[in-house]
């Protein structure tokens, strides 16, 4: 079985079994999450925001085995990278900024978002390489028609439409996933 | 009940870009690192001179013993040195 497609209490306990192959993945499932949280809610510059990152993942090696509950891996770094912003922030990286919490757009407002945003991309992780490929390029990665094109040999003509077949199909598995995001009727 | 059209499942991939390949690499590589920063103290508490070239200018001891201080978490291992 493929890592990717184990869940993450599963990935946790490779880990702490020394597993560096599930390491990896576990990096690599959580990465845009940390980063998001540093650049977007937090607004770190980039060199703090890459120190950050570093010492969330350092941390989280160091102290998987504290985690009690292997499933409650995303809120747990969730939570580990907002209390490593706010220590970045307060020891005077961003003197104007003295209360991270009072930032403008509202840091909770925009964990929610990422949740939402980190729920959509595991969504996506059920859909075909192609369309899970063709969906990221374009939205998360803002490439134009012509790379993707290129990238995955289809004709750049047909990317449009393949975008929003796969988009269609995202929102059979997002909702699938999630009844509680089906429109009430 | 929240309803998830696609623009707003467009807007929530948008949201997660991915994070520099640099960073996502030098975070997959911590396991090395901290097999390293184990073996460089180790040594150290083994080795006296060892410890005090270390103690005395750390990078320049690093790359003399062949370790390249890029991928050894440094401000672990001061503070391991430390104590």
């Amino acid at each position: 079985m493929q890592l990717a497609s184990l869940p993450d209490a599963q990935i946790v306990a490779r880990c702490r079994s020394g597993d560096e192959d599930a390491w990896r993945e576990l990096v690599s499932r959580f990465s845009r999450y940390v980063y998001a949280i540093c650049c977007q809610a937090y607004r770190l510059r980039q060199e703090d925001a890459e120190e950050v990152f570093q010492e969330v993942f350092s941390r989280a090696y160091q102290h998987l085995g504290k985690l009690r509950d292997d499933e409650a891996i995303r809120p747990w770094i969730g939570q580990l990278t907002r209390r490593l912003c706010i220590d970045r922030l307060r020891a005077g990286s961003r003197e104007e900024i003295v209360d991270p919490e009072s930032m403008p757009g509202g840091v909770d407002d925009k964990m929610e978002t990422l949740d939402e945003a980190f729920a959509v991309h595991e969504a996506m992780a059920e859909l075909s390489e192609n369309c899970r490929e063709i969906l990221d390029r374009f939205f998360a990665r803002d490439e134009s028609y012509q790379t993707i094109g290129s990238a995955l040999d289809i004709p750049s003509g047909t990317i449009a439409s393949r975008i929003s077949r796969c988009l269609s199909r995202l929102r059979e598995h997002f909702e699938g996933r999630n009844p509680e995001a089906r429109p009430s009727s | 009940m929240t309803a998830y059209d696609e623009q707003r499942l467009a807007e929530l991939i948008k949201a997660l870009p991915p994070a520099p390949q640099a960073w996502v690499e030098a975070a997959q590589e911590l396991p090395l690192a901290r097999g390293q920063l184990d073996d460089i103290v180790a040594r150290a508490e083994a080795d006296l001179a060892f410890r005090d070239a270390l103690i005395a200018n750390l990078e320049d001891a690093l790359r003399l013993e062949g370790y390249e201080p890029d991928t050894i978490p440094l401000d672990e291992l001061r503070r391991r040195l430390e104590h």
